[in-house]
């Protein structure tokens, strides 16, 4: 690990994955509601050990219908990404916070300038799920460059050569995408979760998580079995877009903390 | 035209921006087009199609009162007379016989005006594919006679309310299908957009347009190519397919978009549905809605291919409003006897009205690609005309 730098997403993640216990990064689209801020600050409180803002997109592909209907929700309310940047700006709860975007709006802006501008809210990391490896290079060298951590994404479809590629070049953590389909909740875990899970721990130290299709504390303890932790994104949303507020969202996140730190407490 | 770089670039445009899970699969499909456009025998079973159940060639028709109203020597290559009604089978056929190659049974698509869904649910019935159709709910409403026509042809047609409910939105919904289904489903874009080997794919299963409108326009012309060929443009298929034809001949090329849609005239570039090009977007980057008389023109980008075509000064992209669209419609009914499809009536709008301002000199060659019968959209021209 000698040849790579511990970037501000990846440091914490990794002292909490050392020490025993299993990491969860909830979702939230940012600008959702005007209590979307103080809905990160209760999920920081209630053990999520860094949280994912999307910036909604006009054109979500990867998402499914609740991530959808949140984007637009948000979109109709204004939200832009400058807005949601400068609502992060100077946010401090405790735990890394990363973007979740595609990739029109950092290359509206210019990986250069977006970079930048994440960086100077002091944000830790950036996902963007249509910005494959082999289109990233650019994009990458900046956000390196701004200290962002660039996280990269591997399928169930993705070969073992490339995996091996996409997890070297990932920062921050491996995103495993635990299923072939797009965001929202299922009723059972898939098979490919465990095994996607599985092949990264093979070929990589960065920590391992899970996402798309995460749905509840039981599903995050039965990936967990072979990932370092859970994204969970659509069953958090769905709530939210029920009128759960902070607490509810909080509430729902405490559940997933203690269910996971029951199996894997720290220390062990 | 050239070929796209390795990573599918045409200039600085193109490239394969999807989700991860959908990569390897663009890799596949590359490596499988690469081998089957090779392959004779595949050649062969592509053109034996296109002959005997498509009905190519084409013809090319002289518009002999037009013409002599305008000034100049007006060509039609008539794409409307294609099984199906359209342009679109061209390209359908060649992906349909790929997707048998392949071993892929599921045949999904997207269409905006319906043509493309039309000619994707014909090709399957042909082919023993199952097929599924994403179509944006306004269009539904406004093609209701091509959804009869598709689930007449076996397929399940299914209406898409996310977003502006048209074409950007049915693009959107059939790439999330295809994230969940991509190891047994073929994914068949309509026209030259999407993630490389699309664009690139599509011009080539297109560019029989252009080949035999090259030759057949020179049996017109004393061997000459015409001074002018021009095609309407949304994604852009049969433009790009009627621009290979005449790449390398001194013809100017002119793409014609709607003005409510003009991704190379007002738009700029971006990364979306898996390429970088041209788009309709806010300041922020938010991609906006296409507006426009038709459906199969309602797309918020264009082919990136076009992109660089513009970008490098190789063709020009021109629009035109409704209202030039409608009156060029009915002129060539009245004077041609041909009922044109909404989306070519742009590209003849722009002949009308440069003819007039002069941008078109009297007594030039113009070659126009009629890419479709107006049949579907009679009912709703019906309505704005009454």
């Amino acid at each position: 690990m000698s040849d790579r730098t511990i970037g501000p997403l990846e440091r914490p993640l990794r002292a909490v994955r050392d020490s025993g216990r299993k990491l969860i990064v909830p979702y939230v689209t940012g600008g959702l509601d005007d209590n979307w801020i103080d809905v990160v600050h209760a999920l920081a409180e209630a053990g999520a050990n860094a949280i994912e803002v999307g910036i909604p997109f006009s054109d979500p592909v990867m998402d499914g219908p609740i991530i959808q209907a949140a984007s637009v929700r948000a979109l109709e309310r204004g939200t832009t990404p400058q807005s949601v940047i400068s609502e992060l700006a100077g946010l401090d709860v405790g735990v890394p916070i990363a973007v979740m975007t595609y990739t029109n709006l950092i290359a509206h802006a210019g990986y250069h300038r977006m970079a930048q501008s994440l960086a100077a809210a002091n944000i830790a990391g950036a996902i963007l799920p249509d910005l494959p490896l082999d289109e990233a290079a650019e994009w990458m060298a900046e956000a390196s460059a701004a200290t962002i951590d660039a996280v990269q994404l591997v399928a169930p479809t993705t070969p073992d050569e490339r995996l091996v590629r996409i997890c070297e070049a990932s920062k921050g953590f491996v995103y495993a995408v635990g299923l072939l389909g797009v965001t929202g909740e299922r009723t059972e875990v898939a098979s490919s979760a465990l095994v996607i899970a599985r092949r990264c721990q093979l070929v990589t130290d960065l920590p391992v998580l899970v996402g798309v299709g995460v749905s509840n504390a039981e599903q995050a303890v039965t990936i967990c079995e072979e990932a370092d932790g859970v994204v969970v994104g659509s069953a958090l949303i769905r709530r939210l877009l029920d009128g759960a507020g902070p607490e509810g969202a909080a509430d729902f996140i405490s559940e997933i903390r203690l269910a996971l730190d029951q199996r894997w407490p720290a220390g062990e | 035209m050239e070929p796209p770089t390795e990573s599918g670039r045409f200039g600085d445009f193109g490239g394969r921006f999807v989700p991860e899970s959908l990569v390897p699969a663009c890799l596949e499909l590359e490596q499988a087009f690469n081998v089957a456009w090779n392959d004779p025998s595949f050649r062969h079973e592509l053109d034996d199609l296109l002959k005997h159940y498509a009905g190519r060639p084409t013809p090319v028709t002289e518009c002999r009162q037009l013409s002599d109203q305008l000034g100049i020597r007006l060509l039609l290559k008539r794409e409307d007379l294609n099984h199906t009604g359209s342009h679109k089978i061209n390209n359908v056929l060649g992906q349909a016989l790929l997707a048998k190659r392949m071993g892929k049974r599921r045949f999904i698509a997207e269409t905006g005006a319906g043509q493309h869904g039309v000619a994707s649910a014909t090709a399957a019935a042909l082919l023993g594919l199952e097929c599924v159709v994403y179509m944006g709910e306004v269009d539904v409403k406004r093609q209701e006679l091509n959804v009869f026509r598709m689930k007449l042809l076996g397929a399940e047609v299914i209406s898409v309310t996310s977003g502006a409910r048209t074409l950007k939105d049915a693009i959107n919904d059939a790439l999330r299908d295809w994230v969940a289904s991509v190891e047994s489903t073929y994914y068949c874009i309509g026209s030259v957009v999407g993630p490389h080997p699309y664009p690139f794919m599509v011009r080539q299963f297109q560019r029989v347009i252009g080949d035999e409108a090259r030759v057949q326009c020179q049996e017109y012309l004393n061997g000459e190519d015409p001074d002018i060929v021009v095609a309407c443009v949304g994604g852009g298929s049969n433009a790009a397919g009627t621009f290979a034809g005449f790449a390398d001949a001194r013809s100017r090329l002119v793409g014609v978009e709607p003005s409510g849609g003009a991704a190379n005239g007002k738009g700029v570039a971006g990364i979306v549905h898996g390429m970088r090009s041209n788009f309709l977007q806010d300041e922020s980057g938010q991609i906006e809605e296409a507006h426009s008389i038709s459906a199969g023109l309602d797309y918020p980008g264009v082919g990136p291919e076009h992109a660089y075509l513009a970008a490098i000064g190789r063709a020009t992209y021109e629009s035109v409003n409704d209202a030039e669209v409608l009156l060029a419609f009915q002129r060539l009914c009245a004077t041609e006897g041909i009922l044109p499809a909404l989306e070519p009536a742009h590209a003849l709008a722009w002949i009308l009205r440069a003819c007039e301002t002069g941008e078109i000199p009297r007594g030039s060659t113009v070659m126009m690609t009629l890419s479709g019968r107006g049949d579907k959209d009679v009912a709703e021209i019906m309505e704005i005309l009454n």
